[in-house]
Formats: structure tokens, sequence, C-alpha cells
């Protein structure tokens, strides 16, 4: 027997499974990043003295720049799936190759931020700055990456599907686009927390 | 009527050939809702029975303390046991452990995982849970879990020994077990968040044509409140774990003050850390968890208790409330736990509110549970007999809490023996009997057979009699002040002595508690093959799993046809109807 409301949304919930089940796994990504924001709030407060991020080597430039690409690709993410559901398919490759390099493009900016730390022996045991500066950036790059693979999977073999059943394609596109939007948002509270404040 | 489901239902049964699938696929890596419940059920309830051994052989150290336990001692090796006598550390890396294996690999996946993967889609007529891949990865992840965790014993050191809450700076500076202990969080953190991802989208979208929200049996809205506080409250342990896995692999101190030194050397750290951020984090978590552990048994309880007093549950309405009630409050309480940390009497006395405020909901079920019971003509069945010891065990364990929730008598009872008690008494005689109950209750829904009644009891009254033998005194000698955590059970302190002889008494009722648990074993394993074959709704039961599904329900679908809800839950003894329950998918003027 078929699972209903994989594709169809059910009619009094306005909802395909699919959706629901991000929108609960987003709400609990809330409260993973929120406890350590409030670790971060909690240890702020605690110390005697806190770093500004210059200080500690942040470089305000190259992040600000990340943050304008992450923007950018949640901004092709739309597009992507506006192509699915318009039925241009040479588009949506278009739009999710961008995504994927954006993602890309952040990765690398990131790695060359860590380098740079690194060779300047900035170690997340240096202070509890740095600490909870590699915790939350290093997590946050986990989840990029892991958008960039499920990405990439849409982008290539995961296409296929469209073959068969475009509705659904169209759908787990905007699930993928829901996680990306999050992990997007997750860095534009970093930003500032981190670099700027 | 009994008659005609069956005849309905064995049509329906041979009008669907199932599609065959490799012994692999099919027991192994199934998608299928009921082989999942059944594998988590079967882990889980080895976990359970490993992490009462380990509990079985730290009672001999407390009954006789510094004595060569008997034949184990030679087995656990020089370094556990030298000379057969249980060393410190081991006892410590037993009670971490014990509590570990007990909550996060026992009763949360026999509760969660198999009760309500099972029996959750049943209930609210659908074909299987809503993402069944993830279903199935979220059994192996809990799987990989818990071989990380029995793997730990292994490495160098041992398993974690800082106790199943893990409080640094002890746990940051503890030997390599305490790691592989974070990694096992991690992998069972994963697990219940795909699972309750799974469990809130199954219930929101599957829910059979007119299964309203007011028509879902008790035990589904225990499952979606549980699944909810699985969903929001784990992440934080998860962040938690991350930052002590950070202090432990990458040097960081976010949980060790500056200036720390242990014995006599300086740490190298950086400082600046806060114990007490581990603590919130953890009982931010935690204190759901207990909830975690508790609504599913009421929700097993409830089920039990309106099917064998043949009448519709006093109160559903407000049971419901409660629940959801009881779920929204779980997460701001948590500093009870931490009224000895000094965070100050401001915050103890916000704490102790809303933990007064809490007690309320967990009355209400209980006391709707008690009155459903009034004026029944009770079939004492084996599941029932479970049920009803549940209400006066969870009673006292409830009770017994109070205490602890009020900020001025917790510092009299912190950290001893009432403590363990109090919470023993909530999980053990209370969340394990209601599990009992449920897996008496749905065991034919299964099997299609019935376990075996004189066993049941044979299991039932020893079980009852020796539990109270090992929790209740542990109040006594709570309040004569014995500490919990001690290798020697009180034997060196002064103030221990008067009420030391109980813990003989305790042990010995902990050993007979595990022989009590023999026939059980027996009745499990002899009833899949040799019990008494019964159709497919042996309780008369309303609820669609029973009414509606053929036991055992059909390998992919459960049903012959998605049933249409048409009534509530518990319409038993419905005036004028044909028989004593009408089925929640049957219309009475039809029939």
């Amino acid at each position: 027997m078929e699972i209903p409301y994989t594709v169809e949304p059910r009619p009094d919930t306005g909802l395909f499974n699919a959706k629901l089940g991000i929108w609960l796994f987003l709400a609990s990504e809330v409260m993973l990043f929120g406890a350590l924001f409030s670790s971060y709030i909690l240890l702020r407060t605690g110390a005697p003295a806190w770093p500004h991020g210059r200080d500690e080597g942040l470089n305000v430039p190259l992040a600000t720049l990340n943050t304008l690409i992450l923007i950018s690709s949640s901004v092709t993410m739309v597009m992507a799936w506006a192509s699915v559901k318009l039925g241009d398919l040479k588009k949506f490759r278009l739009y999710m190759g961008l995504t994927f390099l954006c993602g890309l493009g952040f990765m690398v900016i990131k790695g060359i931020e860590y380098a740079h730390k690194f060779e300047t022996h900035h170690y997340p045991s240096t202070n509890t700055f740095l600490a909870i500066y590699f915790t939350l950036t290093g997590l946050h790059g986990l989840h990029v990456l892991g958008g960039m693979i499920v990405n990439g999977y849409f982008w290539g073999p995961g296409a296929k599907l469209y073959g068969r059943d475009p509705e659904r394609f169209a759908n787990r596109i905007e699930v993928a686009g829901l996680y990306w939007h999050f992990v997007d948002l997750v860095w534009i509270f970093l930003f500032p927390t981190l670099y700027l404040l | 009527m009994t008659a005609l489901v069956d005849e309905t239902l064995a049509h329906g049964h041979a009008e669907h050939g199932h599609e065959e699938l490799s012994f692999l696929r099919k027991y192994v890596f199934s998608q299928d809702h009921k082989v999942i419940g059944l594998q988590y059920g079967f882990t889980s309830l080895t976990f359970l029975l490993f992490g009462f051994s380990l509990m079985m052989m730290m009672r001999w150290q407390l009954a006789y303390p510094g004595q060569p336990i008997p034949w184990l001692g030679r087995i656990l090796g020089e370094t556990n046991a030298p000379g057969g006598i249980m060393a410190p550390e081991f006892y410590n890396q037993l009670g971490a452990m014990h509590g570990t294996i007990m909550v996060f690999l026992g009763i949360v996946p026999l509760a969660v995982g198999a009760f309500g993967n099972y029996v959750v889609p049943l209930q609210i007529g659908a074909p299987d849970m809503a993402f069944p891949k993830l279903n199935m990865a979220s059994y192996w992840v809990y799987f990989l879990g818990g071989v990380t965790m029995l793997a730990s014993f292994f490495v160098p050191g041992g398993a974690a020994q800082s106790g199943w809450t893990s409080y640094p700076p002890l746990s940051d500076i503890a030997p390599t077990g305490q790691t592989v202990w974070l990694f096992g969080m991690l992998f069972l953190i994963f697990s219940s968040l795909l699972g309750a991802t799974n469990f809130i989208t199954t219930i929101v979208q599957l829910r059979a044509p007119g299964m309203t929200w007011m028509r879902l049996p008790f035990f589904v809205w225990a499952q979606l409140v549980t699944s909810f506080l699985l969903l929001l409250a784990f992440p934080a342990l998860q962040a938690a774990a991350v930052l002590q896995g950070m202090d432990r692999l990458a040097g960081t101190s976010f949980f060790l003050p500056s200036g720390l030194s242990v014995t006599g050397q300086l740490l190298p750290n950086s400082g600046g850390g806060s114990p007490l951020l581990w603590q919130h984090l953890f009982w931010f978590l935690a204190h759901p968890e207990v909830y975690v552990l508790i609504l599913p048994a009421f929700g097993i309880v409830a089920e039990v208790i309106a099917n064998n007093t043949r009448k519709p549950l006093w109160g559903y309405r407000s049971m419901v409330y409660a629940t959801v009630f009881l779920g929204f409050m779980s997460f701001v309480v948590w500093a009870h736990h931490m009224f000895m940390t000094g965070m100050g009497t401001a915050m103890s006395t916000f704490f102790q509110t809303t933990t007064m405020i809490i007690s309320i909901p967990s009355v209400i079920i209980l006391t709707a549970l008690f009155i459903s019971l009034w004026g029944a003509s009770i079939r004492f069945t084996t599941p029932m007999l479970f049920a009803l010891a549940f209400l006066p065990m969870f009673g006292i364990g409830g009770l017994t809490g109070l205490p602890l929730g009020l900020a001025p008598t917790d510092i009299h009872l912190h950290d001893t023996y009432y403590v363990i008690g109090h919470f023993h008494y909530v999980v053990a005689p209370g969340t394990i009997f209601a599990m009992f109950a449920g897996i008496y209750y749905w065991f034919p829904k299964i099997t299609g057979r019935k376990m075996s009644d004189f066993l049941g009891r044979l299991h039932f009254w020893p079980s009852f009699l020796f539990i109270n033998g090992v929790f209740l005194p542990m109040f006594i000698q709570g309040m004569a002040g014995v500490s919990r955590r001690l290798y020697d059970g009180g034997y060196d302190y002064s103030h221990a002595q008067a009420v030391l002889h109980w813990n003989p008494f305790m042990s010995i009722s902990a050993w007979l508690l595990g022989l009590a648990q023999i026939p059980f074993l027996i009745n499990l394993f002899w009833s899949i093959k040799k019990g008494a074959k019964v159709g497919n709704n042996p309780w008369e039961a309303t609820t669609l799993e029973w009414a509606a599904a053929p036991s055992p329900p059909l390998a992919h679908g459960n049903f012959p046809a998605i049933p249409t809800v048409v009534r509530g839950p518990y319409d038993y003894s419905v005036p004028g109807a044909p028989a004593d329950f009408t089925p929640q998918h049957h219309d009475l003027v039809e029939t």
C-alpha cells in the first residue's frame, strides 16, 4: 500500500510529508544552534574580558564577502526551484550549479581563513573566544558541506527523478531549499556575533 | 460482530498477496514499521537486561564492600576487579553505564522506538510511517550508538565513569572512555532526532479519514508530545556533547574554569569556561527526557485500563490537555536539578515554582486513570495487573519528587539515596511495569498468540514484591543522609551506620528481582511458537490496531483497506450497542 501525501499536500494540513519533516528537522536545528548561541552568551557574560574578533585575527572583509556569497546562493536556490516548477530543467541545472559553486566558494574562503589562523597560531585551545569561534563556524561549515552534497546530488544523478515525477522532484528541491536557507540564516547570525560584536 | 470483523479481515488478507523480499530486506534492513519496531524492541530489551546486570554487580559491592564477588569476580579481570574485589574505578564505570544504558539504550528506544513504531501507525490507521527509510536509518544509527557504548568498556581506562550526567570538570579530564561515550551519545541523539521527525509527521499527516485530533487514542497523544520533547530537547545535549568533545579533543576550556589544578598540577588549559554551563545544557535535555520516559508509559497504561475496565477513559480531554501542557512546562523546570550549585535564590525560586506547576498535569493524568477504575467490572488480565501496579508505584515516585522540587527541602535530600529511590520509582516500577503491560497487551497483535497468564502472574507478583524491596529502603537511607555514588554504600560514614543493614536487604531483593524476570523471558520466547492462538481482537478492543487490522497486521500496509473513523477511541459499553465495545470505524446505525 502506498504512503499517502508524499507528493500532493494533505488537504487539512496543506503540507506534503517531507515539507513538514524538514520544518521539524529545522526546528531541532534551531535548538542546536540556539543552545550553542546561549553557551556563547553565558561564556561571554561570565568572562572578565572578551576580545573583539579582529584582535584575534578574524578577517572582516573576507567574512563580508562570504556573507554576500551565501545570500546570493539562497537567491539562486529559489531560482532553481522556480525553474523546476516552470518545467525548465536547463535553467534549473544552471541555477543549482551556481548554488553549488557558491557553497564551494564559501568553503574555500572559510578554509583560507582557518589556514591563516593556524599559521598565526590561533587554535581552539588558545582562548575561549577562539574555542567558540571554531566550534560555531566548524559546525556551520559541516552544515554547508551537507547542503552541498544534497544540492550536488540533485544537480547530477538526483535530477533523473524529474523525468519520472516532476512534481515530486520539485518538492525535493523545495525541501533542500528550505534547509539551504536555514544554513544561510545561521551564518547571518554568526557573522555579526563573531566578527563585529 | 467479532466474527464479522474477522471474516472481512480474512477476506482482505487473501486478496493482498505480498511481494517477496530477500531475507536481508525483510528482517535486517526492513523498512516496515512493524519489523523495525520489533528490532527496537528486542535490542532495547537486551540492553535493559544488560544494564540491570551491571547494577546487580554493583549491588554486591554495596552489600558486602571489599569482599570478592563470587563467580563473576575472576571473569572481570585484574584491572577491573583485582583479586575478585571490585575496583573503585570499575564501580564508577558500572554506575555511569547503568544510567546511560537504561535511559538512552533501554527505556527510550523501548517506549518510543518499539511501542511507538509498532503501534502508532496501526492506531491512526496508516499503512506505515511517513518516512520508512528514515525509520530504518534511525534504528541502525541507534544500534551503532549501542555498539559504541558497549565498545567503550574495552578502551584503555575503561568506560565512562563520571556518572550518566557526565559533569565536568571530572568528565573533561576522565580517560578515553568518556570520548567514546560522547560519540555514542551523538549517534543516539541523531537517531532519536530522525525518529521524532518521523513520528510527528506520521501522526499529523497519515491519520485515517475521520481520525480527528480528539479521536486519537491517548497513546498516540502521548507519543506525539514525547516526539516533540525528543525533537526540541535533545539538541541541547548534542550541543553540550560537541562542546565537551572539543574540550577533550581540541583542548578548549568550555567547561574548565581558570586555575583548575588536578593532583597539585595546574592544568595547561586556557581556562575561562564554566562547569555550570554543562549542567544547564545537560538538564535542558534531561528534564524533558524524564517526561520522554513517563509519557509513553501513561499512554500504554491508559490503553490497557480503558480496555480492561470496559469503560471510556474518565476525562480523556483533560488528559490530552494535561499532556500537552506538561510537554510545554517540561522545558522550564530543568534547573531544579541544580539548587545546590549556587546559581542564586532568584533562579531557585523561579524553578521551584515551575516545578510545582508541572506536578499538576501529572496529577490530573494519574487521577483520571484512577477514577477510570471507579465502578468498572475490571478484567484482571496480566497486562492489567502491571497497569494497575503502575498507578500507585508512579504515585510514590511522583509524590516523593515534590520535596526535591522545593529548594529548602532539596538542600537536605540532594545527592542522597532518596533521589535514587525517587526517580527509580518513576522509571522502574513505573515506566518498566508499563512496558511489561504493553508487551503482554500487544503480544497477540504481533504474533496472533497469547502469552501464558500463569507465567505472567509468576512474573508479576515476585517482581512487584522485590522491586519495592529494592527501592523503598532507599528513602530511609536517603533521609538519614547517605549519599549516592558511594563506592562502599556508606560503610565508612558514621551517620550511615544506623541504616547500613538495609544494603544487603536491597541487594538480595535486586537479585531476586533478576530471578523474577526468568518466567517473563520463558513466556516471551515460548509463546511466540507455542502460545494459545487467538483471533484478531482477543481483548475486544475498540482502537484500530485491534479492530481493523488482522493479527499480525499485513506485511506492507497493515490494513486490508484503510478504515474510516467515525467515533472516539474508547467507546466501551455504549448503551444499545450490540457488544460492549464499538470499534472506532464502526457506524452503529449501519450495523
